[in-house]
């Protein structure tokens, strides 16, 4: 086994479908494939797609819930002030008619509403927000998976408990949900690197210049590759020379290599030359962060 | 008022150049661009005359240093762990401040006040076949659910003013808040996929979603080519399930030439056999 001092990658993009969970298991793969301890972590929890591809053991399941509030209707004096405290219009208040109830769809379990009341009106109970499940895959490589329920307010609290207690050595690879809002600052922010993997189209570039400002803000480091190259246009090419943005991979656009995507396999157990180009990537990212040390 | 919201569950499966098609193909059309995370959709109507406001997505709590006791009430009371003791002094995170407020309501001391976070914003343009409502989150704000509720609402709004028929929502990935923002209240929602094995296993979510409300769903297989037997395997699933399989689209590289020439792909080539099924899927979803 090498030994690697404990990296974590990031693996996101503004845009969905660009190819992230292509990058991050063929990434994976290729660092496992080479004798490497390393752990993916399935972030984007609102479509897990990673076990799809990898085979592995299920050692651990926890499930995720959050304390949502209910109102005890014999303690309750009809005051009103968790009604004023909550923040998230997630109390219905009609004083008028004696009536009170909390939407759990809309409470962001911050407690407030039980601070209000004076009276022990109030009380928690847990509401299931989804899982975290952890596999074991070849005896010492790991994927860990967050997976949402359908329809929850927020992915956030999965994602957070998913990469606790990924500080254990290794190479850590996490796979981001796409977008710019909360759940991927959740899973970006314990990152000490991030890959943008972006398509050369408008569309493309529109979203990796909302991604990487986002990334400037948090003061990530970060580089981009871009997937299905020779579609689209140069404009991309542009936007990376101009802003001194480093291009780490280019993969191009190839019915092949789509084909083995959507059939669940992974290119690198097929094909030796991108096991390599994945390897000489980890060794562009560590150069790279030799350069912020 | 018809309200058709276009969602796919997994990304990058060729919704928004469905909604595009489908934005330049009548009049009288508004096309709200829910995918506020990652708006596109103005980058192919190229929208004009702008009207744009500001949008409070949430606030975010502020310390004042000179004034707090460190009593650590608030580090106490914070449940997203967002405030702690940073050399000696008491320290919000921003990324992790959700905004409930109650910090500032409890501090003994009132260091504790609320900023809102005002950098998102709302649009509204007209491009050629009608009107645009789009909007752009703050990098790193929450609430994009409630900001797809404003998109939305002013979209009603133009349609009402103008007495126009349809709204075309492109919706956001994922199955969160945001989704359920964008189709609460829609007539008709169709759901792009793509024949890989993630494209499949994200319909099955996003159906599961939409099952809770009475929409009635449409599917497009998009990219049908690139996996003939993945495909077929969810035609005979739409079947199975009752669900209207409103058309199959082959991979054509002239939908990326549309989009860099900033035009839909029926505007681009109106009579290419990519363009002609996205017609025929239309007709399919407006005739009911």
């Amino acid at each position: 086994m090498i030994k690697d001092k404990k990296l974590k990658i990031a693996v996101a993009s503004g845009k969905g479908g660009t190819g992230k969970t292509f990058v991050s298991i063929n990434f994976f793969n290729s660092l496992y494939l080479s004798g490497r301890n390393v752990v993916i972590v399935d972030c984007d929890a609102e479509e897990p797609n990673v076990m799809e591809f990898i085979k592995g053991t299920q050692i651990e399941r926890a499930d995720i819930s959050q304390k949502v509030p209910y109102i005890l209707q014999n303690n309750c004096v009809f005051c009103g002030k968790c009604f004023e405290y909550c923040n998230y219009n997630a109390i219905i208040f009609l004083p008028e008619s004696n009536y009170i109830k909390v939407l759990d769809d809309l409470c962001h379990s911050c407690g407030a509403c039980i601070e209000a009341c004076s009276y022990s009106a109030i009380s928690e109970s847990d509401r299931h927000l989804g899982s975290v499940v952890r596999y074991l895959v070849h005896d010492s490589s790991e994927v860990i998976e967050a997976c949402s329920d359908v329809g929850i307010y927020s992915p956030v609290p999965v994602i957070k408990k998913a990469l606790e207690n990924t500080d254990n050595g290794g190479v850590v690879i996490i796979d981001s949900p796409p977008g710019i809002s909360c759940p991927f600052i959740a899973a970006v922010n314990k990152a000490d690197y991030a890959i943008l993997v972006t398509e050369p189209t408008p569309f493309g570039l529109n979203d990796l210049k909302l991604a990487a400002e986002t990334l400037k803000k948090m003061s990530k480091p970060f580089g981009v590759i871009v997937n299905k190259s020779g579609l689209g246009n140069d404009d991309v090419y542009e936007w990376l020379e101009e802003n001194n943005v480093r291009l780490l991979m280019e993969i191009p656009f190839d019915r092949e290599i789509a084909k083995v995507y959507s059939e669940g396999r992974m290119l690198t157990d097929i094909n030796e030359k991108y096991k390599g180009e994945f390897l000489a990537l980890y060794d562009r990212i560590k150069e790279d962060l030799e350069k912020y040390d | 008022m018809t309200e058709i919201a276009i969602l796919s569950g997994k990304g990058g499966t060729g919704k928004s150049t469905l909604c595009a098609s489908f934005a330049t193909m009548g009049h009288d059309i508004v096309v709200a661009d829910c995918d506020v995370d990652a708006a596109d959709m103005y980058l192919v109507l190229s929208p004009e005359d702008y009207i744009e406001n500001n949008f409070i997505t949430g606030y975010k709590a502020r310390l004042d240093q000179t004034t707090c006791t460190k009593c650590g009430l608030c580090i106490e009371k914070c449940r997203f762990r967002a405030i702690s003791l940073v050399d000696g002094d008491v320290t919000i995170s921003d990324t992790s401040c959700d905004g409930c407020k109650l910090c500032s309501r409890i501090c003994p001391a009132q260091s504790i006040t609320m900023i809102p976070s005002d950098k998102s914003c709302w649009y509204i343009g007209n491009y050629r076949n009608g009107k645009l409502v789009h909007a752009r989150l703050d990098p790193g704000e929450e609430n994009s659910g409630k900001l797809v509720s404003i998109v939305r609402e002013k979209a009603r709004k133009l349609i009402d003013e103008n007495n126009w028929n349809y709204v075309i929502i492109d919706g956001p990935p994922g199955t969160g808040c945001p989704v359920i923002a964008s189709i609460t209240g829609v007539d008709k929602v169709v759901v792009v996929t793509e024949p890989t094995n993630s494209g499949f296993h994200d319909l099955k979510r996003i159906m599961e979603l939409i099952s809770n409300y009475r929409i009635k769903p449409y599917v497009v297989i998009n990219k049908s080519d690139l996996n003939i037997e993945i495909s077929r395997e969810i035609m005979s699933w739409c079947d199975s399930n009752g669900i209207c399989l409103a058309g199959t689209i082959s991979f054509d590289e002239l939908v990326v030439q549309a989009m860099v020439n900033c035009k839909s792909v029926v505007e681009w080539s109106p009579d290419s056999e990519v363009s002609l099924i996205i017609k025929s899927i239309w007709k399919i979803i407006i005739k009911d």
